[in-house]
């Protein structure tokens, strides 16, 4: 009986390739069916041939043999390539997702320790321990911010990026981003002006998705202006979509560089050299959140000048 | 005084959790394992239970079932206090009766803090 379950669930190929997260045309198991046929057909259709060419029925049933033969380690050698590549990337989505599991409980522990002492409930702190423990908080918030990214990457390669649909102003959610941003943008000697158009309409999609990729935008924009520098973001309406565009006059991106830039963990070798902070996963993230909320992104930069980002998202009430 | 307890099997966080919340009034009863704080709620009847999702001997849902199952203990208010943030195990604690599910990385320690009043209001 569970011999019998077993072989069933080895032949239900759609839940095999649910298993890896890939699409049927990259399962193993689908495009061995594929080839299968493929190979059938082929046998079948060499052996008529031939035995419509060919007097001698013994010499079409060896080419049929051998034709067979062929095929058929063709379509074992590339089944067993993308089968190893399915387990790679199923492994790869594991590991992250339980590494991120086993460093954010440290990470709490050591968080909220550090919390306690600075609360001074357990005595009074002096001034250089008081230094020492913000230097400690600080890193601890980077260390959970990458692993809070590394998780993010994890879940939109398993395709389970839940969106839960509001209506609200994207203008508002900007000014709320831009006032949160003030002491950063005053701190790095950066101006930020938001042009918003009048009676913008509001849209129906996810609020959180949308700050994390504004957030993440804003502060690219401001990290990379090396000095005094400003940053302008523009909201609009163009036909059915929302227009969103942040421009800085910061160190720009090189144009060899351009087609890497929402690839994970790509940081340009202009920024690296001014910030070493970054996990290089925001855009990436910015994409593919998008995406999902059926957005889209692009850019445009100049090395020295700055970029511009934009996203439009379609306003559907 | 409020007693209050705490089913999570990370030590120094039992020791952070029982520090502040005796310094806010609280009476702090520690379980490291599922099935000690299973015990332990039937025996100790406390005001509220923080529990973590991953916990040897008994996993967190199953014993949050157990608690919510026992006519002693189905009206204490539990906290899920946890590092896991799948969407389908928020749901689950919610329909298995949690009031409320914490992922601990989102929270500051005065949050949990004040949330945990907030219920025990």
């Amino acid at each position: 009986m569970k011999l019998t379950k077993e072989i069933f669930e080895q032949l239900n190929i759609v839940a095999q390739c649910k298993k890896y997260n890939i699409s049927l045309w990259q399962c193993p198991q689908f495009l061995f069916l594929i080839m299968g046929i493929v190979i059938i057909v082929s046998a079948l259709n060499a052996y008529l041939f031939g035995n419509h060419y060919i007097q001698d029925p013994l010499v079409v049933s060896f080419i049929t043999l051998i034709l067979t033969a062929v095929l058929f380690s063709v379509a074992v050698i590339v089944t067993r390539s993308f089968e190893r590549l399915s387990e790679a990337n199923k492994m790869k989505s594991e590991f992250i997702t339980i590494a991120t599991h086993q460093l954010r409980s440290p990470l709490s522990n050591l968080s909220w320790s550090v919390e306690l002492l600075l609360s001074g409930k357990l005595g009074t702190i002096e001034k250089k321990q008081l230094e020492y423990f913000g230097i400690l908080k600080e890193n601890i918030n980077r260390m959970q911010e990458s692993v809070s990214d590394l998780l993010t990457v994890s879940r939109i390669e398993a395709a389970k990026i839940p969106v839960k649909e509001k209506v609200f102003s994207l203008k508002k959610l900007t000014e709320d981003l831009i006032l949160e941003y003030q002491p950063f943008a005053r701190a790095s000697n950066v101006e930020i002006v938001l042009n918003a158009e009048k009676n913008l309409s509001k849209i129906c999609t996810d609020p959180l998705k949308l700050e994390l990729v504004v957030d993440n935008l804003l502060e690219n924009a401001i990290r990379y202006i090396k000095d005094k520098g400003r940053v302008e973001i523009n909201l609009s309406e163009k036909g059915k979509n929302i227009y969103f565009s942040i421009k800085d006059n910061g160190v720009g991106i090189p144009i060899e560089e351009h087609k890497y830039v929402f690839q994970k963990f790509f940081r340009s070798k202009k920024i690296t050299k001014h910030q070493t902070h970054g996990s290089g996963l925001g855009l990436y993230i910015s994409k593919a959140t998008l995406k999902r909320i059926k957005g889209k992104i692009g850019f445009k930069s100049k090395e020295g000048q700055g970029s511009t980002f934009w996203f439009t998202l379609p306003i559907k009430l | 005084m409020k007693r209050i307890l705490f089913i999570e099997d990370e030590a120094a966080l039992q020791k952070t959790f029982s520090d502040i919340l005796k310094s806010e009034g609280f009476e702090v009863i520690s379980a490291l394992d599922g099935e000690t704080g299973l015990n332990l709620a039937k025996k100790e009847n406390p005001d509220l239970i923080l529990l973590d999702l991953i916990l040897p001997k008994i996993h967190g849902l199953d014993l949050l079932k157990e608690i919510k199952q026992n006519e002693n203990t189905k009206n204490i208010p539990v906290i899920v206090l946890t590092n896991v943030e799948s969407i389908e195990k928020i749901d689950k604690a919610l329909e298995l009766g949690a009031t409320t599910y914490l992922v601990k990385s989102d929270y500051s320690l005065e949050d949990v803090i004040a949330k945990v009043k907030k219920i025990l209001e």
